[in-house]
């Protein structure tokens, strides 16, 4: 992908180095990598959500492969009792949360996939069945996949689901940007275009950026000073503006250092060229034809003393 | 390359009472296998979305790959170091590592969602470099197969002028004879090569496994995750490899009623202090340096996971190996080999499933009845592939009295 700050601290970063960089969590402040510079992104303004789920509803319609719903569930307002999570039968959930400052008017978020800029489903993924498009999508081919689960254990968000009870053919499950449907079109995806109260804009996510933090400067006192997902992780294409702090919504509190850039900086010091093995391999030989000791018997002359025994 | 003139064929009645109680074992935990493969994931297991890894991750692979260890570095003793003395003991380790993988595999299997896609790493087309799962596969893969290479030279060893099939197949007793033999020739030569290329590949995925959490530094409990955590588990694995060849040891002589080989693992448990020494001062070195000494007394499970499994089955053992009577007493030494072994076990369980903290767990993640059957049914298993495969090939030495009859 060519991400030059990527590349910087891999060359920063000896194993020794790495240990140093664990520490700073500063050095991915900034805007994301180059080569996704022009993806696109959304900005949910969760004020402006009412919770009327016509974003759940366009999700289902859209994806076909996702089992039916009926249009009319999607009125039932009793989900928003307990906290949901999207699951291998639903891309995206809206989650209801109390107002501390006005109990009448309580926070409604819509959770989906962040298609993070450096995802780590991407570089966990065994088989590079999970893709990062540079129109900003991660994509997922279920032919690849081995169904490992990986990407689970690594997504910061929790966000793929499983078909767990599926035996035979089970799919990783997750929101897919609407790639092929819409945005590889250029046309924003179906939850954001279905929205009554447009609380969700689509765009190139640099502009996405600058329109968020006029909104912020503007409204001071309708949003709090900060924008998720501008930074975290190294930056996410869903970034969202909020009247409550981030932890009082579910959103995890994250550096801003992408999880792929913990890992990837080992595994390509311990493989660089294949330097260090065939190091590894040289010094063993080494020791080996060094350490053997002097006037040893070949294997035909203890053959014989045994038999003379 | 290596003198095993003493190690023969097991005579052993195979059909035991602890052999039936194994079967017995091995056919819970197969029908619990095949009901995962029939009814999926879901209802076998208690994996989630929050919790995609659990008993068989933490087990059967990561610390099935742990504890073949006694593979390697038993081999870079004898073979690399030339200490003669260890030869007696290479064979039971090899093929202790040769099954302990082929069961990883195997384990995998029951794990993988797409099981049937399992060689799919394998395809240039699909390679993903900066996957550290990639790594591992290719690494345990290609390690597997040098691990059966190095064992061929005990089949060689038992077949060759012995070659005698029945009937029409006569007719290749000679060819296979020859065959045999050439093979014997060229493994003698090269064998080098592959017991080098052992020790690597085993640095590099033991080292690796320990790396695949590290992409998860928002979920993972602090005490459990640090970028050194690649060098723990090589340290861990280093350290584990000798305890698991004296456990082993000690359970096949008693089960075949030999002698314990005191004479070889005394002189053996000398190094697992050096060795576990090295773990203990980096785990306690990084802990320092990041602070996490903080979470200690929390009394979280994460915690008290980790002083279980670091405080109790890791540091205990290595202060009672430090004493020469215990390190000389077939008793004690037993004791202390288990509770390091367990003490692996427990830190690839913690760090694959009990220091993972999902942000949206709902409840935490407990093995069913179902995966621990079958864990325990795939241990069992591979217990009586090693009889079958001792009383057929040369592996054990063959105990001294018998070696002064012949």
């Amino acid at each position: 992908m060519g991400i030059n700050r990527r590349d910087f601290i891999k060359q920063l970063a000896g194993i020794g180095g790495v240990a140093l960089l664990g520490k700073d969590v500063n050095v991915w402040a900034g805007e994301p990598a180059t080569s996704l510079h022009d993806s696109f992104g959304v900005i949910v303004d969760t004020t402006l959500c009412v919770g009327c789920r016509s974003c759940e509803k366009a999700c289902n319609q859209i994806n076909q492969d996702l089992p039916r719903k009926a249009p009319q569930s999607y009125k039932d307002n009793s989900v928003f009792e307990k906290r949901r999570r999207m699951a291998a039968d639903s891309y995206t959930v809206v989650n209801r949360y109390n107002n501390p400052e006005d109990s009448d008017k309580p926070v409604y978020v819509k959770f989906q996939c962040m298609h993070c800029t450096d995802p780590a489903c991407v570089s966990a993924c065994i088989v590079g069945a999970l893709t990062k498009e540079s129109n900003g999508a991660i994509r997922y081919d279920p032919w690849k996949c081995i169904g490992c689960r990986y990407c689970m254990a690594a997504c910061p968000f929790q966000v793929p689901a499983y078909e767990y009870n599926n035996a035979m053919t089970p799919q990783v499950r997750k929101c897919t940007f609407c790639f092929e449907q819409r945005t590889s079109k250029g046309k924003a995806p179906a939850c954001v275009q279905a929205c009554p109260m447009e609380v969700m804009t689509f765009g190139k996510r640099r502009e996405l950026i600058k329109i968020a933090k006029r909104r912020i400067e503007k409204h001071p006192d309708r949003y709090i000073p900060h924008l998720y997902g501008e930074h975290e992780l190294g930056g996410t294409s869903w970034m969202y503006l909020s009247s409550l702090p981030f932890e009082k919504i579910d959103f995890p509190k994250l550096g801003y250092v992408s999880p792929p850039s913990y890992t990837e900086p080992i595994q390509h010091t311990i493989f660089k060229h294949f330097i260090p093995p065939l190091t590894l391999f040289a010094v063993l030989g080494g020791l080996m034809w060094f350490l053997k000791p002097k006037g040893v018997k070949s294997e035909s002359v203890l053959e014989e003393e045994n038999s003379e025994k | 390359m290596s003198s095993h003139e003493n190690a023969a064929p097991v005579k052993i009645r195979f059909f035991t009472t602890g052999v039936k109680v194994l079967i017995a074992f091995m056919i819970t935990g197969l029908s619990f296998g095949l009901y995962r493969m029939v009814f999926g994931l879901g209802s076998a297991t208690n994996l989630t979305d929050q919790y995609p890894w659990g008993l068989w991750i933490g087990v059967d692979v990561a610390s099935g790959v742990a504890l073949a260890a006694g593979g390697f570095t038993t081999a870079f003793l004898a073979h690399i170091f030339h200490r003669e003395h260890f030869h007696a003991i290479v064979r039971p380790a090899l093929l202790t590592a040769m099954l302990g993988y082929t069961f990883v595999g195997i384990g995998l299997m029951f794990d993988l969602g797409r099981w049937y896609n399992i060689w799919h790493p394998m395809l240039p087309m699909m390679w993903q470099g900066n996957s550290v799962l990639f790594e591992v596969g290719m690494c345990v893969m290609v390690y597997l197969t040098v691990l059966y290479i190095e064992f061929l030279p005990v089949v060689t060893e038992r077949f060759i002028g012995q070659v005698n099939l029945p009937g029409m197949l006569s007719f290749f007793n000679e060819p296979i004879d020859r065959l045999l033999s050439f093979l014997d020739n060229i493994l003698g030569k090269v064998m080098f090569v592959f017991v080098i290329a052992g020790v690597v590949l085993s640095c590099l995925h033991q080292s690796s496994l320990g790396t695949l959490m590290v992409i998860s530094p928002y979920k993972m409990h602090p005490l459990y995750w640090s970028l050194l955590s690649p060098l723990f588990f090589l340290a861990s694995a280093i350290a584990v490899g000798y305890p698991m060849v004296i456990f082993e040891s000690m359970i096949a002589s008693k089960s075949f009623g030999h002698k314990s080989e005191m004479h070889i693992l005394t002189p053996l448990a000398k190094f697992i202090p050096y060795l576990l020494g090295i773990y203990i001062v980096l785990k306690i070195g990084d802990m320092i340096y990041r602070g996490t000494y903080v979470y200690l007394f929390e009394g979280s499970i994460q915690s008290r996971m980790f002083w279980l499994e670091f405080g109790i089955l890791t540091v205990l053992p290595f202060l009672m190996l430090l004493s020469s009577r215990v390190r000389s007493s077939a008793g004690w030494l037993f004791s202390a080999a288990t509770m390091y072994i367990l003490g692996v076990l427990l830190n690839r369980c913690a760090v694959f499933f009990v220091a993972y903290q999902p942000p949206f767990a709902e409840k935490a993640y407990f093995p069913t009845i179902g995966e621990l059957a079958l864990t325990i049914g795939l241990i069992a298993t591979l217990m009586l592939v090693y009889r079958a495969i001792v009383s057929i090939l040369p592996v054990i030495p063959a105990p001294e009295k018998e070696a002064v009859r012949e």
